[in-house]
């Protein structure tokens, strides 16, 4: 087997108050998995993805990505393994309102010191593969819920992470623009990426993903390895 | 606990900042307000204070004990209008010795057995009232100062030792030293004896309404002369009549400082709580309930930092107060509670009505728009300004940065305009401490003035300098002396001036340098005979400009004069003649100069030179004094308040951009998530923040440098105009390029250090948190 790509040992996240939003979670991804994070609203899907992109720390166990202890990096470290290794997608897009859909794109680049050339250039060129070049120079408020997080993937791929987190990418938007997104989404798997995606809808995960892994009051419940289809 | 003041309570609390910023803002302005007030109250006619509270003589009478007697003289304290008198005390023109052996100009020590009385009732210094003959106290005033350690010291008056045991001012500068009646009588000194006679008019407040009374008095015994206090008064205010402008431009500061920013502060802290006061709506409070709700969470830090602020400022009125005490012999303890509860009362006042007028404004909002305004900016705001900076060859957290004030473009304003006060009022206090320094200079042009060592025929009253006997051998030691930088004679004399009522006073100079000690407005110094330098009063009066001739008469000749040049130049109230005293001397050939005033070189030992001069000057029987420069006591005190007017605005205005910026951060704290999520550093976004403030800060600097130096130039003009003077460019032009440069510069630095607290605390935001925040 493949050295895993993400390795959470023993996790357990807890807050101040209530159960622990995660419990004694161990869980192997390796390169190349589609996984998708299922569970019920509460289960502790985000808690896990927010560790995984160092956003936040476990309580206990350790949380080693692409050979990174990040439970223990400090928040200029996380910052830039955020930057180099990890591509996020909200289900609200968190696309910033007052840059250009290009300068949003540009962002998580320009922040790892490229040049606003080279930048340009490779956002152009991700805006185009996904479709939305024409919106380039508009800003994200006058784009559709679909072509928004369209333009979130194209910001989230900007500095070719080795992960791709989404946290429930189709949850804001209507069933045609989610499964636009969800096909997206398969054709980078296809293309080679990790991707760790958390959703409510089994049906789409059971479509674009390898393997689910469904969480149940911060334990994961089930994971299942699905046959691929395609 | 009602629900309202749980509301208050929590919301305290929560803007832990907020609070913090206008309880400290309440208490700089308070305390800067409380110091100007009361400087205001107590700057008040000082003098008038001083004369009210030592009783002092409305006339001080001299007698010739051989043209009146006793009963004559008890008779005049009954005389129409006086309402109360001293005396008669036996006085005489004493010729003193100090401890170091070196003469005292001659003065006039008067008999007193206290120092009470109903008039005059002079206030000790230091030491106590002569008690026994060979005891004297000395009087400190304009003319003598005397530094610690002289009571105690040995004084002689010709055989006579003397015992200094006190030094003692009196408002009515009554006497140059005190002595008991029976050491005085037993003064062997050859200058002629008076009686003084102080009395107190039931109306002198005007020259007429003091001239009655002398009038009257001398119905009943003949006057060798007599001094009337509005002379005194002229004399004694003359040198603060420039500073109490100042002071009430440095009151002024205070209460306009203290409203703009305890209005910016609320202002920002409602608009930040427009959704608060949404959701409490929502809730069933009702508008007014909500409006008391605000002034009362306003109203707590005020409160408390009102009343920190008045304690502070009366603390920091002890020393100078002391110092003002000290040079008009008040005994004033300077806390006004009248200023204390108005500046209290009236910063207390002004928090509700800023709090009520804010929140009033959100109480008019419905509350589904109170809760949807106040999260982020109105999008579209600002873009272009964030497409131009992001074209900018800097870090891409810097361009973010810049590019953030034009999200908030009446915020930013009302920020740039704090910042702009903040350096314009730093700039303006500092040129306005420079000018009035400059202006003090201008008197402190010599170092050195010598005067003829003996007077001859002495007389009682206004003691004028004697003429020289060998004017060109003391100009020949002066010039002879290692350390000379200059020098310049003087003789003064009397003249009238075609078109100018009354008499006026000359001063004839002579000698190379005398240029040096004056400052041109405008026209040149003077080259020869027939030319007159004068001030700009005397030119309005004359109806004369620079450039026209003038006919002087002098001792009934007729001196025709170009004026040559307009002077800054105070003594006489500017109504002086400056010219060479060869033009005076075709109406008077034998005027010789009476006083030399002499400068030393640079690097000189001042004190050194004196002592050296005064042995070379001794065969010439004229004596040298080192001429008090220190700076005046009224100057440090200004220069003290310059100093820490520019502190609590610096700090207030730094206050008010942490204030704003952190308004801005909360309201940016979605975004913020977003930036780290993708990867900015902490150092990026502190670099981020700070970038944020820095066009407010330079815009704000460089605008309120500008302003500062208007107001300057303006407030400086008008001061001296107001008194019939222009002045000349060293006191007018006072910043140098490279201050100008620092001075734009502090609104960056005032903008930064605001900034830097705030940038810290969003560098730690944890992102997973930020994100949250819905
Ligand atoms: N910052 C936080 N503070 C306190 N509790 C939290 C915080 N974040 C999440 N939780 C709690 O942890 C549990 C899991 O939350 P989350 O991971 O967001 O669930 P999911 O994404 O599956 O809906 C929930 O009970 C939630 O209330
Ligand atoms: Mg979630």
């Amino acid at each position: 087997m493949t050295t895993p790509l993400i390795e959470l040992h023993e996790v357990t996240r807890r807050y101040d108050e209530g159960p622990p939003a995660l419990n004694d979670v161990s869980l192997s991804i390796a390169p190349g998995e589609a996984v998708a994070i299922l569970g019920p609203s509460g289960s502790g899907k985000s808690t896990l993805l927010n560790l995984v992109a160092g956003l936040d720390r476990p309580s206990a166990g350790t949380v080693t990505v692409d050979g990174v202890r990040v439970d223990q990096l400090g928040e200029a470290a996380s910052a830039k393994y955020r930057r180099a290794r990890i591509g996020l997608v909200f289900q609200f897009f968190n696309l910033l309102d007052d840059l250009t859909v290009a300068d949003n794109v540009m962002l998580p680049a320009q922040l790892a010191g490229m040049s606003r050339g080279t930048a340009e250039r490779r956002a152009t060129e991700l805006l185009g593969r996904l479709g939305v070049d024409r919106h380039a120079a508009a800003y994200p408020g006058r784009l559709s819920g679909g072509e928004r997080q369209r333009v979130a993937v194209a910001r989230a791929l900007m500095n070719k992470p080795a992960l791709l987190l989404a946290d429930e990418p189709t949850g804001a938007l209507d069933t045609a623009s989610g499964e636009d997104v969800m096909r997206l989404l398969t054709e980078l798997h296809a293309d080679g990426q990790t991707v760790v995606l958390v959703t409510h809808d089994l049906v789409l995960a059971e479509r674009c993903a390898t393997r689910t892994v469904q969480l149940l009051d911060g334990r994961v419940a089930t994971d299942t390895a699905l046959e691929v289809l395609r | 606990m009602s629900a309202l003041s749980r509301v208050v309570r929590s919301g305290v609390g929560r803007k832990r900042v907020q609070t913090v910023v206008i309880g400290l803002v309440v208490m700089i302005a308070v305390t800067s307000a409380v110091l100007g007030g009361s400087l205001l109250a107590a700057s008040q006619g000082p003098f008038d204070r001083a004369f009210d509270q030592q009783k002092g003589a409305h006339l001080s009478a001299q007698f010739d004990p051989g043209a009146v007697t006793g009963t004559q003289l008890a008779a005049t304290a009954g005389a129409t209008g006086v309402a109360a008198s001293a005396g008669p005390f036996r006085t005489a023109q004493v010729e003193l010795i100090d401890h170091f052996g070196h003469p005292v100009p001659p003065i006039i020590v008067v008999g007193r057995a206290d120092a009470g009385g109903t008039v005059d009732r002079v206030v000790l210094d230091e030491g106590r009232w002569a008690t026994a003959p060979g005891e004297i106290v000395l009087a400190s005033g304009d003319r003598m100062r005397f530094g610690r350690g002289v009571v105690g010291r040995q004084w002689k008056a010709g055989d006579t030792q003397l015992t200094v045991v006190g030094i003692a001012r009196s408002a009515s500068d009554t006497a140059g030293a005190w002595t008991t009646p029976a050491q005085l009588a037993a003064f062997a000194g050859d200058g002629p004896r008076t009686y003084q006679m102080l009395y107190r008019f039931s109306a002198a407040d005007t020259a007429e309404q003091v001239s009655a009374g002398r009038t009257a008095i001398e119905k009943l015994a003949p006057m060798a002369g007599s001094v009337s206090w509005l002379d005194i008064r002229r004399d004694a205010i003359s040198d603060t009549i420039l500073l109490v402008p100042f002071l009430i431009a440095f009151g002024l500061l205070g209460v306009v400082m203290a409203v703009l920013i305890i209005g910016n502060v609320i202002a920002g802290a409602v608009s930040t709580s427009t959704r608060r006061i949404g959701i409490l709506k929502a809730l069933g409070f009702t508008p007014a309930q909500v409006t008391r709700a605000y002034v009362g969470q306003a109203l707590i830090p005020a409160a408390v930092g009102a009343a920190l602020g008045v304690v502070a400022g009366n603390l920091l009125m002890l020393p100078i107060l002391a110092q003002t005490n000290q040079l008009y012999g008040t005994n004033d303890s300077g806390v006004s509670p009248a200023v204390d509860a108005l500046v209290a009362g009236g910063a207390l006042a002004l928090v509700a009505l800023t709090a009520v007028a804010a929140s009033a404004r959100a109480g008019r909002l419905r509350s589904v728009d109170a809760l949807a305004v106040g999260r982020t900016p109105q999008p579209g705001r600002g873009r272009w300004a964030t497409r131009l900076t992001s074209r900018l060859p800097l870090p891409r957290p810097v361009t973010l940065g810049l590019a953030h004030p034009f999200a908030r473009p009446v915020r930013a304003v009302s920020i740039v305009a704090a910042i702009a006060f903040g350096a314009a009022a730093v700039t303006f206090a500092i040129g306005l401490g420079t000018s009035l320094n400059r202006v003090q200079e201008v008197e402190d042009l010599a170092d050195i003035q010598v005067n003829a060592l003996h007077e001859k025929g002495a007389r009682p009253g206004p003691r004028e300098p004697e003429p020289f006997d060998d004017p060109a051998a003391i100009e020949q030691t002066i010039a002879g002396q290692t350390g000379t930088g200059g020098f310049m004679g003087v003789a003064r004399s009397e003249i009238t001036a075609a078109g100018i009522s009354g008499d006026l006073d000359a001063v004839a100079v002579t000698g190379p340098d005398s240029a040096r000690y004056y400052r041109m407005v405008s026209g040149r110094w003077l080259t020869g005979p027939g030319q007159i330098i004068v001030s700009t009063p005397f030119l309005t009066a004359a109806g004369k400009e620079v450039g026209d001739t003038i006919t002087l008469t002098s001792h009934g000749v007729a001196v025709p004069a170009t004026i040559v040049g307009e002077v800054f130049n105070p003594d006489n109230d500017g109504m002086q003649v400056v010219t060479d005293i060869a033009t005076l001397r075709v109406a008077e050939p034998e005027l010789v100069p009476s006083t030399y005033y002499v400068s030393v070189l640079s690097g000189t030992d001042i004190e050194a030179y004196t002592d050296s001069l005064k042995a070379a000057l001794q065969p010439e029987g004229a004596m040298a004094d080192e001429l008090s420069h220190g700076p005046d006591e009224m100057v440090i005190i200004v220069n003290t308040l310059t100093g820490l007017l520019s502190l609590m605005l610096i700090v207030v205005a730094g206050l008010g951009v942490m204030n704003t910026v952190v308004l801005e951060t909360r309201e940016r704290v979605h975004d913020l998530g977003v930036h780290k999520a993708l990867g900015m550093t902490p150092r990026q976004t502190t670099a981020m923040v700070i970038a944020s403030v820095v066009v407010t800060g330079v815009i704000g600097g460089v605008a309120g440098t500008a302003v500062g130096v208007l107001l300057q130039r303006t407030v400086i003009t008008e001061m001296a105009s107001s008194v019939g003077f222009r002045l000349p460019s060293s006191v007018l032009d006072v910043y140098g390029s490279g201050e100008l440069l620092l001075l734009g510069l502090a609104g960056l630095v005032i903008a930064v250090a605001g900034a830097l607290l705030p940038a810290g605390w969003a560098a730690k935001t944890r992102v997973a948190v930020a994100l949250r925040t819905e």
